[in-house]
C-alpha cells in the first residue's frame, strides 16, 4: 500500500503545478474579489466606526464567492480526459486525494486572501482596535471551513450537469454557522471586543465536517 | 497447449453479471471465464455493452448484481495493484508532460523508482523526454502515452479500451506488437475495439458481444453465425 502521506504531497505538488501553468482559478477568483471590494467602496462611504462594524461581512462574503471559484476549478481538472478514473482504479486511498485537494483549495484561497486582505485595510481605512494576531486564526479556521465543505460538495457535485450552480446550492446553506462565526469574530476583534466564543465555533465546525468529509469522501469519490 | 495450462483456473470469471444504468441494462447477465496469458479481443457494435463489461473489470462500475472474480478475488481493491486499465479518454493531464504524468501515477502505485516512468514510455515508442505537455501530443501520442500509464505498475492483467483509435497503422502495428510480447511475457489483455483486424493474428481469442451479452468466442476473426 502506498503511504498516504506521501500521495497527499504528489497530489498537492501535482495540484500547484497545473495551477502554475494554466493559472485558472487564481486569476478568476483575483479578479473577482477586486471587483467586489471596488464596487462595495463605491457603494458605501462609511466612516472608521462603520466600516469596522461591516467590513467583516464583506470581506468573507467576497472570499466565500471567489472560493466557490476555485472549487469549481479544482475538481474540473480531474474529468476532463476523466482523469479520476485513473486514481480511481489505482490502491491510492480516496482520503489522500481529499485532502490533498482541501489543502491545495486552502493554499488558493490563502494567497487570495494574502493578496486581498491589504487592498481592503486601504479602501475601508481599518485598523482594528483588538488584537490583530487573532484575525490571523480566524482567516486559517475560516478559510479551511469555507474549504473542508466546498471541496467535498464540489466532489458530489461533479457529476450533475450544473455542477457550478449546484455547488453553492450545497455550499451556502450548511456553511451559514462558520460564515457566521467569522464575520462575527472578524467584527469583534476589529471593534475591540471578545472573540472567542465565535473562535471556538469555527474551531468545532472545523473539526466536525473535516471528520465528516473524511468519513464520507470514499463514497462520493466512488459514486456512478 | 498443455494440461496444466487446461485446468490452471481462469484469471478473470463473470457470472450472470448484470449492469443497470436507470431502465438501461447494458450488461444483461454475462457469463464468462478467461485464462491467464491471452490477448482476448472484445468486438461488438456500438452499445453492445463492452466498455461497460470493462469498466465493471476495473472496478469503476459496480455490477447491479452478478459477481466479478479477477484473480480470485471478489474484491478490485484487493487486486488493483495487478491491474492496468487504459480508457477512451487519454487518464491524463493535458498541462503536464508525459515523464509528469507518469511520475505523478507513479506514486499511486507507491514506485518511487523514477526510471520506471522512462521504461514505460520507450516501450511505447515515444521520448521520455519530450517536455511538452501532453496537450500538444497528437492523438495517436497520447494513447500510447495512455498505453504507457496503463503499462506503469506491471500489471497481470491489462484491460484497455480503443487502445488504437486515432492511432495510424505503423503505430498501431508498433503497438500489436507490444501486445502480443506483453502477453507472451504471461500478461493476460483484454482489448475492445472497433479495428479487429489489427489484432487478427495476435489475439488468441475474439469475445464477441451484442446487446449485452456474450454471443460467442471464436478463435479467428469470424462472427459466431458464420463459424456455425
Amino acid at each position: 500500500m502506498p503511504a498516504p502521506t506521501g500521495i497527499t504531497r504528489a497530489t498537492l505538488l501535482k495540484d500547484l503545478r497545473l495551477e502554475w501553468r494554466s493559472k485558472d482559478a487564481i486569476n478568476s477568483m483575483l479578479f473577482f474579489s477586486l471587483l467586489v471590494v471596488v464596487v462595495f467602496s463605491f457603494s458605501f462611504d462609511p466612516n472608521a466606526e462603520e466600516s469596522r462594524r461591516i467590513a467583516g461581512g464583506l470581506i468573507w462574503v467576497a472570499f466565500l464567492f471567489a472560493a466557490v471559484v476555485a472549487l469549481n476549478q479544482t475538481w474540473a481538472r480531474e474529468i476532463r480526459n476523466q482523469v479520476l478514473d485513473a486514481y480511481r482504479v489505482s490502491p491510492a486511498p480516496a482520503n489522500s486525494l481529499f485532502l490533498a485537494k482541501a489543502i491545495g483549495n486552502f493554499v488558493f484561497v490563502g494567497v487570495l486572501e494574502c493578496l486581498m486582505t491589504p487592498l481592503f485595510v486601504m479602501f475601508y481605512r481599518l485598523r482594528p482596535l483588538g488584537p490583530t494576531w487573532q484575525l490571523l486564526i480566524v482567516a486559517v479556521l475560516g478559510t479551511w471551513a469555507l474549504v473542508v465543505n466546498g471541496t467535498f460538495f464540489a466532489a458530489m457535485s461533479l457529476r450533475t450537469r450544473s455542477r457550478e450552480i449546484m455547488l453553492p446550492l450545497l455550499l451556502f446553506p450548511i456553511s451559514i454557522p462558520a460564515i457566521l462565526g467569522m464575520v462575527q469574530a472578524t467584527t469583534a476583534i476589529l471593534t475591540g471586543e471578545g472573540a472567542r466564543v465565535w473562535i471556538a465555533l469555527l474551531l468545532s465546525y472545523d473539526l466536525v465536517f473535516t471528520t465528516a468529509c473524511l468519513l464520507l469522501f470514499e463514497t462520493v469519490l466512488n459514486a456512478e | 497447449m498443455t494440461d496444466a495450462h487446461i485446468q490452471s483456473p481462469p484469471v478473470v470469471a463473470v457470472s450472470n453479471l448484470i449492469k443497470q444504468f436507470g431502465r438501461f441494462a447494458a450488461l444483461r447477465g454475462v457469463t464468462a471465464e478467461f485464462s491467464g496469458s491471452k490477448l482476448y479481443a472484445i468486438l461488438g457494435d456500438n452499445g453492445a455493452g463492452k466498455t461497460t463489461l470493462l469498466r465493471t473489470l476495473a472496478g469503476l462500475n459496480r455490477p447491479t448484481s452478478g459477481q466479478v472474480t479477477i484473480l480470485g478475488a471478489q474484491k478490485f481493491h484487493d487486486v488493483c495493484r495487478q491491474v492496468g486499465y487504459m480508457a477512451h479518454p487519454s487518464l491524463l493531464y493535458d498541462e503536464m508532460s508525459g515523464l509528469e504524468n507518469l511520475e505523478y501515477f507513479a506514486r499511486l502505485y507507491g514506485i518511487i523508482d523514477g526510471s520506471r516512468c522512462a521504461e514505460a514510455i520507450r516501450a511505447v515508442g515515444l521520448d521520455p523526454e519530450l517536455t511538452r505537455p501532453v496537450g500538444q501530443y497528437s492523438q495517436g501520442m497520447r494513447q500510447r502515452m495512455s498505453l504507457a500509464r496503463a503499462l506503469l505498475n506491471d500489471p497481470k492483467i491489462l484491460l484497455l479500451d480503443e487502445p488504437f483509435s486515432n492511432v495510424d497503422t505503423h503505430s498501431a502495428a508498433d503497438m500489436v506488437r507490444l501486445l502480443a510480447h506483453t502477453r507472451d511475457a504471461g500478461k493476460t489483455i483484454f482489448a475492445v475495439t472497433h479495428q479487429a483486424a489489427l489484432l487478427e493474428g495476435a489475439a488468441d481469442e475474439f469475445v464477441w458481444m451484442k446487446d449485452g451479452l456474450v454471443i460467442g468466442r471464436t478463435r479467428d476473426l469470424k462472427p459466431p453465425e458464420e463459424t456455425n
